[in-house]
């Protein structure tokens, strides 16, 4: 029991952490109709950031501050330089532009900071286990990640309904000629979306740190697994990418720490350890196939495409 | 078409010359490694030339044809492991189950379109992918190593570099007169105007989605091909010839080369792979010139290659 509300919690704050790095993805993708992926680059650089702020600073959280602010103006000079020529033009034009950013992105990491990965070590304070119900201990971090995460996806909630900016964002999401025939300055509003993309790209990245390496194609896996929940949750939709992302998350984490046991009473035990993370791997882009079989437009499609 | 000369022509013929005569250069000048690099050119080549199908002609934006350079490569190499060494087995296997999953996954996503198209062919190779990985008994994640290469009879040796290389050359050729033969015939006037008009070729009473299914198939098997010539070229198949960065790598060949042009597949797959190979030899860190590079072409010229050179030829005649 103790174990399964352990996992519970794995797949909530894995939902999370992908809903930071798909809330960007659908940001972009249903504004600027924009297919990016070397999203999952901004992931990585913004761990690289971290780790490498967190030891010149001494100092966990300033190392983080640091690089979300780094790698928010990463991506708006990304936007800059090479997604705002990109607008307009066809998909496949997109693929290829941001696979060569990739390609450059991750060489230009190994070229600073050389091909071995880094650690994020935690401070104190986050690397005890904290009593969350009497009996069951959970990590303070991934505890502290949930927290940060749903504050975060609030705070996107009052932006994206509630500001001025949020407004012009949904309304860039429905209908972009118009909202640049009103007089919205367009060119700085696709600049801050993609930078606000970026950090939350950057946010998950640094966040997943002390969890994982920090090691160049970090993203590659995840940025997919991002796409996918873009995808059937709707894209444009923040509120279909949380579902998305949560429903990913568990199906994931669940996935991996149950279906060993469950292949295991029908084969032997070689063929389950091996099988078991493939089959949960698998469980996720069939869940997708099946939404877009079922409704070719994602769960909760924002826009009239 | 002019039959006067013009730059295009020039580099599709010399191309095809350099790689009819590559054997004879690499045979005198005793450079193998010249003939494993082009062995491997042509057989990624011929997958280019097939998702250019679907790709160019067709408008289907397939993110997930490596998929089927794993299934050819898996149906030789898990067939070898079990001791059908057979190329009259293996070959057909290979064809066959490339086109049953592309029967498949075409028929499920075939009325998605735009991004959701790029992303549900995407996820179907992503399953591929994770099933591979997934077979123990077939070396998971690890892979597969082939000890022998598909036995065809008497004459036909595999392990035979030049007698191989050939026989790839041969198919990529035999691929691409098909794929120009369908593209020209009823069937290809179809397909290439369901992607101009998807709505409008309904109209005139056309069943667009069974014939780009019969497409989306066709492409497939060729890739299927592709897979089962590079299981036996590396001796060797892995998940890691279907993850999502090698369907990449193939929309990069087409539209490096120039989509939907007949020899367009061909001259980005030569040009990528022989770039990466001069590239790494200059520095460790050539992807930081690869990458940007990509980025030129996509917002420089429209139309890869074969547009850039179609271009200069209407600036010399003009």
């Amino acid at each position: 029991m103790n174990l399964f509300i352990e996992q519970c919690l794995n797949g909530l704050q894995f939902g999370l952490m992908l809903f930071l790095l798909a809330a960007g993805l659908t940001l972009v993708l249903g504004i600027m109709d924009m297919v990016n992926l070397a999203h999952g680059s901004l992931y990585m650089i913004g761990a690289y950031f971290a780790a490498t702020f967190a030891a010149w600073t001494g100092s966990f959280v300033v190392g983080v501050v640091l690089a979300l602010g780094a790698t928010l103006l990463v991506g708006m000079a990304v936007e800059v330089v090479v997604m705002r020529r990109l607008y307009g033009r066809d998909h496949l034009d997109h693929v290829l532009a941001t696979f060569g950013l990739i390609l450059f992105f991750d060489e230009t990491v190994r070229l600073i900071w050389g091909p071995a990965g880094l650690s994020l070590p935690l401070p104190a304070w986050l690397s005890q286990p904290v009593q969350i119900l009497p009996g069951v201990n959970y990590s303070a971090y991934r505890l502290a990640m949930i927290v940060v995460t749903l504050m975060v996806a609030a705070f996107l909630y009052v932006l994206v309904m509630r500001t001025r900016i949020g407004m012009l964002i949904r309304a860039g999401a429905s209908n972009r000629e118009m909202v640049g025939a009103l007089g919205v300055n367009i060119k700085l509003l696709y600049t801050l979306v993609f930078g606000l993309g970026a950090a939350l790209a950057g946010l998950a990245g640094l966040m997943q740190a002390p969890i994982l390496t920090v090691q160049i194609g970090m993203g590659e896996n995840i940025v997919i697994l991002a796409f996918v929940i873009t995808v059937i949750g709707g894209i444009g939709s923040i509120r279909g990418a949380l579902v998305a992302a949560l429903f990913v998350g568990f199906i994931d984490t669940l996935g991996r720490s149950y279906f060993p046991d469950v292949l295991r009473m029908m084969f032997s035990k070689d063929v389950a350890s091996t099988a078991a993370p493939a089959l949960s791997s698998m469980l996720i882009y069939l869940l997708m196939a099946i939404v877009l079989v079922a409704k070719p437009e994602g769960l909760f499609s924002a826009g009239n495409r | 078409m002019t039959p006067a000369f013009n730059l295009r022509t020039l580099v599709t013929v010399v191309l095809i010359a350099a790689l009819l005569l590559l054997p004879l250069y690499t045979g005198l000048s005793g450079n193998r490694f010249l003939l494993t690099l082009f062995t491997r050119i042509v057989i990624l080549a011929l997958a280019a030339v097939s998702l250019n199908l679907i790709l160019g002609y067709g408008g289907m934006m397939s993110f997930g044809h490596a998929a089927y350079l794993g299934i050819g490569g898996y149906s030789v190499g898990i067939l070898a492991h079990e001791g059908i060494s057979s190329g009259f087995v293996q070959w057909p296997v290979a064809l066959a189950s490339s086109a049953l999953f592309a029967l498949v996954i075409g028929a499920l996503s075939g009325r998605a379109r735009g991004v959701y198209f790029i992303m549900i062919t995407l996820a179907f190779a992503q399953m591929a992918y994770y099933l591979f990985a997934g077979l123990a008994r077939y070396g998971g994640d690890d892979g597969l190593t082939i000890y022998k290469r598909s036995q065809f009879v008497a004459p036909i040796d595999l392990s035979n570099k030049t007698q191989f290389y050939y026989i790839c050359l041969a198919l990529l050729f035999g691929a691409m007169y098909l794929v120009w033969r369908i593209v020209n015939s009823r069937f290809g006037m179809v397909i290439q105007g369901a992607r101009s008009n998807d709505t409008r070729m309904g109209a005139i009473g056309f069943p667009t989605y069974r014939y780009r299914l019969v497409c989306f198939v066709i492409a497939g098997t060729l890739c299927g091909l592709s897979g089962a010539l590079l299981a036996n070229h590396t001796d060797f198949v892995s998940p890691s010839i279907m993850y999502w960065t090698r369907s990449g790598d193939l929309i990069i060949m087409v539209i490096l080369g120039g989509m939907g042009t007949p020899f367009g597949p061909l001259i980005g797959a030569v040009a990528l792979l022989a770039l990466e190979e001069v590239l790494s030899g200059v520095t460790e860190y050539w992807q930081i010139i690869l990458g940007p590079l990509l980025l030129l072409v996509v917002l420089f010229a429209r139309g890869g290659i074969e547009g850039v050179l179609t271009q200069a030829d209407a600036k010399v005649r003009s």
